[in-house]
């Protein structure tokens, strides 16, 4: 899925989205919004009106062509909404088609029995081999294999999934690449990652977020003002002694009902969603993605996250009696086959105490790999035994041959472990040499990326089972604000209350079921997608990419998308003002002639004025679709300076735009002899 | 324009900018402070206080329960002031043996002065008995006084509170101490200053003077100082005589017209550093007193300008306060206007369109510009509300009011506040404007005459009480839609206030960082300007464009 059109105005989705422009016309649908079914009644009405002129022989012009200016409003914010939605659903048809049916090889008593997927429950097992798709989502219970999950996370590569531990979860849809494995099913259909996904991505379980209807009440509100001010406004005219034609009050009205945000509210959090998405981030409602905006505490795991998973070699620390050289020189040598990177790290450390990688004539040595059952590794080479591995691993390698450890190397041992390092202990024949020091890596740009969420506002906090000075270390370097050392998942999740009785929001990140009860509990919870079944269930949010400080980009997304609503919000009602100067004098020039002075924008005529204000309302609809669908860009530079740039760019060009705006469709109309 | 004309306008809002922060600062210690000042005898005045009312004023109250007491409170002065109006000819201390008042100018007067409005649909002094001006009224000038002072401290306490109890503080304790503290000392002192400077102060039936020409002459006179000295104070702005503070009883002297103008904004002023100091940043206070400053001195020298006008001339002069001069005319229109004081010394109708514009605009704006006692503060804190709503959006952020979520109940309610004031001045104003009965009131016809009607709700929604005059209100439509608009601008808008306060008080609140919006810069006064006067003038746009636009554009052309 990383792979998608990124095309605003792809050509596919615009011809099913004005079809479901008109779809949308629905009277049911358009209740759920009232900025915008006040005018589709508006439409109707003046529909009615001109289909009455019509009838009668009146001259219809100037209403046909008020109303339909007023349908086109209607539409082009169907046309916004279903352009948002487009996307999602071609989305969820690729899904889909993933999704066809498949027969499940299922385990009773021992015995494997042909069945239909769908028939599949939570608990039942099922077997799958190499070129088997995964029916549905489960843990594996037994066996170790290949997985593609392209289909699920755009990732080409396959990963390995096993019994037990946190790489049990598979999700259906995916293809077993390798191997045997048996899954205990965790889902009944329908209720699947994958169901989960289309119904996210295709909106079907969109509801207003709270976010949403607060700012709908606002919306809501305006336009009954304005139903006011314009319903009034007939009585008063009579008594001034001007006729109001109903089609113009309409007109007026639904230029200053704010038409703008309200037709484009629902398409902006479409895309929010949306945008999420293309950034392999599955937010399972968007009032967790309201909540991202907000986030000002989040809680990392060290390792994978800050470190880099493996560790790397950082000191040779000699046992009594021998030389860094000599040390330097055996583990070099017990090195040389070993292809970790804590192995290659070695090597690399040796060459800085002066002995360069050398040629070995590979008949003289014999290399002893790493196994699970000795933990160590090494070389047999003239004779010499060298030996590095776990501490106790090669103490009794060491004391099998007959030899012994020093007491100051058991000290060394114990003193890289309290800081939280991992010592390797390297030998040769009954002789300890020393130490070597692994420590960790701290991931390269790491630390912009935790700079750019202190510029956001949001404090770092790094979780980590090291102790206190090992953590403090790592947390300087890696330049998080805080750490909590020596944690158990109790303390995180104790922290994250913690945080959030003090008013904070919290984010956090994880992949283990032992993660789970935090994910849940944080405010924003973003579980990884090579995650356990457990922490998926938990967190609001699943990343694909499985990328810890991908929270950046989703505290973006959140944040775009208020940011979004405010501006447009601001622009709509900014834009008021000038439908006012152009409508008001167009209706009242005929008996306060004065009023002409209010026609700053000298438009032509009452009817041009007039219509050029319903068209430009319609059009700034269609104009701001991008805006909308994009997002307005954020930048940690500060709440003021954000405020600022926004009321300049939204507020004072609200209130000039539509002034230019609607003189330019003015002129347009004159040139064209319309009006 | 005249630079002294300048310089008296610049020394008010020096005055006030001057004495807003010790007025505050007294007012919190009052209404904040656990012992009361002046220690045990007036602590022991204020237990007798409660002991009277019969209540525990230490118990702590929620919305409904402070909305109860506000109700109720206001309800029973209301139902007192109808009986007394009512049959006043069978009261006491009735001298010129005024007749009852009929049942419609009897509610109408009884909501008027409930509701802090003091609109007067009757001559003071012709109509109403010693009796029924000093009980009925004169208790209402204070009381509503205090209920707008004790609703905008809870409201304030509602958004500053973090200990989220959702309590509002005690309705009668603020009550009490407003008055024991506040308005009697502050009006016994107040109102020998205007003895003093030449206001009657008597019980005595009219005088009767004889004339140089040899002629009879009845002057009114009466307990005039200690009711200018509320009436100013309270922002109420209902005037012993008819012709209120342009009459010279009421309103001797320019150095006594600054000291009311004063007088009127003091505690609007006050509160809102109050409330600055409430948030534990004066600054939140300051914010917001600058909001106000802006609007208030740009409308101040529009209704200026167009007064004396803008190019030279000798200006406007029909209908001016002609012993203090056209600035203070001008000042004066516009201090009572955004005040929702509603007392006048210069007749708002013989106004130009545009400088009559101005008062009428202060008033739609919301009464936020200081605003009447209380009122302002409540009112304006409502508009601080819309503003952070739309504010935090544009900085990505779910909006937050010191720390609290602003959510879609508080929005219900703001959106519930700002409401109030189209449906029950468009609404009523244009079937007034359909209807023979609403226009057969008119002197004026044209778009003068739609200025009267419009200005009349206006001022009733707004519980301002000042009139365009032009109008005869005392008819039984008049008057009943009238008390209605004032009632709903009252208690339609304290009920939301206090709704949302309570609602903010039982929240978290979230502590600030760098991606918090501040509400205490020029920035977010700039913004709440822009609120204020687009939940305001926005609305009403088309009604003024029919009104004073229309007769302003069509000058010379009209009449």
């Amino acid at each position: 899925m990383s792979k998608r059109s990124s095309s605003l105005f792809a050509a596919e989705l615009l011809g099913p989205a004005v079809r479901d422009a008109f779809v949308k016309l629905d009277p049911r649908v358009q209740a759920r919004n009232p900025v915008m079914f006040v005018t589709l009644v508006g439409s109707a009405l003046t529909a009615v009106l001109a289909i009455r002129d019509v009838a009668t022989g009146a001259p219809a012009g100037f209403t046909i062509a008020v109303s339909s200016w007023l349908w086109f409003t209607v539409l082009f914010a169907n046309f916004a909404e279903a352009l948002a939605e487009g996307r999602g659903k071609a989305q969820a048809a690729t899904l889909r088609k993933m999704r066809a049916d498949v027969h499940a090889r299922r385990l009773v008593d021992g015995r494997e029995e042909s069945v239909a997927g769908s028939l599949l429950r939570k608990g039942d097992l099922v077997v799958c081999e190499a070129g088997d798709p995964i029916p549905a989502d489960g843990d594996v219970v037994e066996g170790v294999a290949s997985v593609d999950e392209s289909a699920v996370t755009g990732e080409s590569a396959p990963v390995i999934r096993e019994a037990g531990g946190d790489r049990s979860a598979v999700t259906g849809g995916t293809r077993v690449l390798s191997d045997r494995i048996v899954i205990r099913i965790a889902a009944d259909p329908g209720e699947g990652f994958l169901d989960r996904m289309i119904a996210l991505v295709e909106g079907a379980e969109r509801r207003k977020t709270p976010n949403e209807v607060a700012l709908h009440i606002l919306l809501v509100a305006l336009t009954i003002v304005f139903l006011l001010a314009v319903v009034t406004l007939l009585p008063i005219a009579r008594y001034a002694g001007a006729d109001v034609p109903v089609a113009v009050a309409v007109a007026l009205l639904v230029c200053l009902i704010p038409t703008t945000i309200g037709g484009l509210l629902s398409a902006i959090g479409i895309a929010g969603m949306d945008r999420l998405i293309r950034k392999n981030v599955l937010a399972m409602s968007g009032r967790a993605v309201e909540a991202a905006g907000d986030v000002d505490v989040l809680l990392l795991d060290k390792t994978g996250t800050i470190t880099l998973g493996n560790r790397q070699a950082a000191e040779l620390l000699p046992a009594p009696g021998v030389t860094v050289a000599e040390l330097a020189d055996a583990a070099q040598l017990a090195s040389l086959a070993d292809e970790t990177p804590e192995g290659r790290s070695i090597v690399v450390l040796a060459k800085q105490h002066g002995f360069r990688a050398r040629e070995v004539d590979s008949e003289q040595v014999h290399f002893v790999p790493f196994t699970a059952a000795t933990r160590m590794s090494g070389c047999d080479w003239h004779g010499r035994t060298i030996r590095k591995g776990a501490a106790d691993a090669v103490r009794k390698h060491v004391l099998a041959l007959g030899g012994g450890v020093p007491a100051a190397v058991d000290e060394i041992v114990h003193q890289i472990g309290d800081l939280g390092g991992t010592p390797l202990v390297v030998s040769d024949g009954t002789r300890i040499l020393g130490v070597v020091r692994l420590s960790d890596v701290v991931k390269g740009g790491i630390r912009e990326r935790f700079e750019r969420f202190r510029a956001m506002g949001i404090r770092t906090v790094m979780i980590t089972g090291d102790n206190p000075r090992t953590a403090a270390a790592i947390a300087r370097e890696a330049g998080v604000d805080e750490f909590i050392a020596e944690a158990t998942p109790e303390m995180k999740l104790e922290r994250i209350r913690d945080e959030q009785a003090k008013g904070h929001m919290v984010a956090m990140t994880g992949d283990g079921t032992n993660d789970a009860p935090a994910l849940a509990q944080a405010d924003v919870g973003v579980a990884m997608g090579t995650g356990t079944q457990a922490a998926r269930e938990a967190g609001n949010m699943v990343d694909l990419d499985s990328n810890p400080t991908k929270l950046l980009e989703v505290v973006e997304v959140g944040k775009q998308l208020l940011m979004t609503r405010g501006t447009l919000t601001t622009f709509s009602i900014a834009n008021d003002v000038s439908k006012y100067f152009a409508i008001l004098p167009a209706l009242f020039i005929a008996t306060f002639p004065g009023l002409a002075a209010l026609n700053v924008m000298g438009l032509a005529t009452p009817r041009s004025a007039i219509l050029s204000a319903v068209i430009f309302n319609a059009l700034i609809i269609v104009a701001l679709i991008p805006l909308a669908l994009r997002g307005v860009p954020y930048r940690p530079v500060g709440a003021s300076a954000l405020l600022r740039r926004n009321v300049l760019v939204y507020g004072i060009g609200g209130l000039v735009a539509p002034f230019v705006g609607i003189k330019a469709i003015d002129l347009l109309l004159v040139t064209l002899g319309l009006a | 324009m005249t630079a002294n004309g300048w310089a008296q306008i610049a020394l008010f809002a020096a005055i006030i900018a001057a004495l807003a922060v010790p007025v505050g600062t007294w007012l919190h210690r009052v209404l904040e402070g656990d012992a009361p000042p002046g220690a045990r005898v007036s602590g022991a005045v204020e237990r007798a206080c409660y002991k009277l009312i019969g209540v525990d004023a230490t118990r702590e109250m929620g919305f409904r329960a402070y909305a109860g007491a506000v109700l109720s409170f206001s309800a029973v002065g209301l139902v007192f002031t109808f009986l007394v109006l009512s049959f006043q000819s069978k009261l006491p201390f009735n001298p010129q043996g005024f007749p009852d008042l009929s049942w419609h100018l009897a509610l109408n007067t009884a909501t008027s002065f409930t509701t802090n409005t003091n609109w007067q649909s009757y001559a003071g002094e012709v109509t109403l008995s010693y009796f029924s001006q000093a009980v009925g009224l004169v208790y209402h000038n204070f009381t509503s006084a205090g209920v707008g002072i004790a609703v905008a401290v809870a409201v304030a306490r509602g958004l500053t509170r973090t200990d989220r109890a959702g309590t509002l503080g005690n309705f009668w304790r603020d009550l009490v101490r407003v008055h024991l503290y506040v308005l009697l000392p502050a009006c016994v002192v107040y109102a020998l200053v205007l003895v003093a400077a030449g206001i009657p102060q008597t019980w005595s039936a009219y005088v009767t003077a004889t004339t140089l020409e040899g002629g009879k002459q009845t002057l009114a006179v009466g307990p005039v100082a200690s009711q200018v000295a509320i009436k100013m104070l309270g922002t109420n702005g209902g005037g012993f005589f008819n012709a209120n503070a342009a009459h010279p009883f009421e309103n001797p002297s320019a150095w006594v017209n600054l000291l009311q103008m004063v007088s009127i904004f003091l505690l609007p002023a006050g509160l809102v550093h109050t409330f600055g100091r409430m948030t534990g940043s004066v600054r939140n206070g300051y914010a917001i007193l600058g909001a106000m400053f802006s609007i208030f001195l740009v409308a101040t020298a529009v209704c200026y300008g167009s007064e004396a006008g803008w190019l030279g001339g000798v200006g406007n002069w029909e209908g001016k306060e002609a012993r203090f001069g056209m600035a203070a005319s001008a000042l004066f229109a516009s201090v009572t206007t955004s005040a929702s004081c509603g007392a006048v010394n210069a007749m708002h109708d013989s106004f130009t369109p545009l400088g009559g514009m101005i008062p009428l605009l202060d008033i739609l704006l919301g009464e936020v510009v200081f605003g009447g006692v209380g009122a302002g503060l409540y009112g304006v804190l409502v508009m601080v509300v819309i503003a952070v709503f739309l504010a935090g959006l544009m900085v990505g952020r779910t909006p937050e009011l010191l720390g609290k979520k602003i959510e879609s109940w508080e929005m219900r309610l703001a959106a519930l506040y700002i409401l109030v004031f189209p449906v029950f001045i468009l609404l009523p104003a244009a079937w007034a404007a359909g209807s023979a009965w609403g226009v057969s009131s008119l002197n004026n016809a044209g778009p003068h005459g739609w200025s009267e009607i419009l200005y009349a709700f206006t001022s009733a929604t707004g519980n301002n009480g000042s009139a365009f005059a032009g109008i005869n209100a005392n008819t039984p439509w008049y008057d009943t839609l009238l008390a209605l608009s004032m009632f709903f601008g009252r208690f339609a808008m304290i009920l939301p206030a206090l709704a949302l306060a309570a609602s903010l008080a039982a929240k978290r609140a979230v502590p600030a960082g760098p991606g918090t919006f501040p509400t205490d810069g020029p920035l977010f006064a700039v913004l709440l300007v822009a609120v204020i006067l687009i939940v305001g003038a926005l609305t009403f746009f088309p009604a003024l464009a029919l009104g004073p636009i229309a007769e302003h554009v069509s000058l010379g052309t009209l009449y």
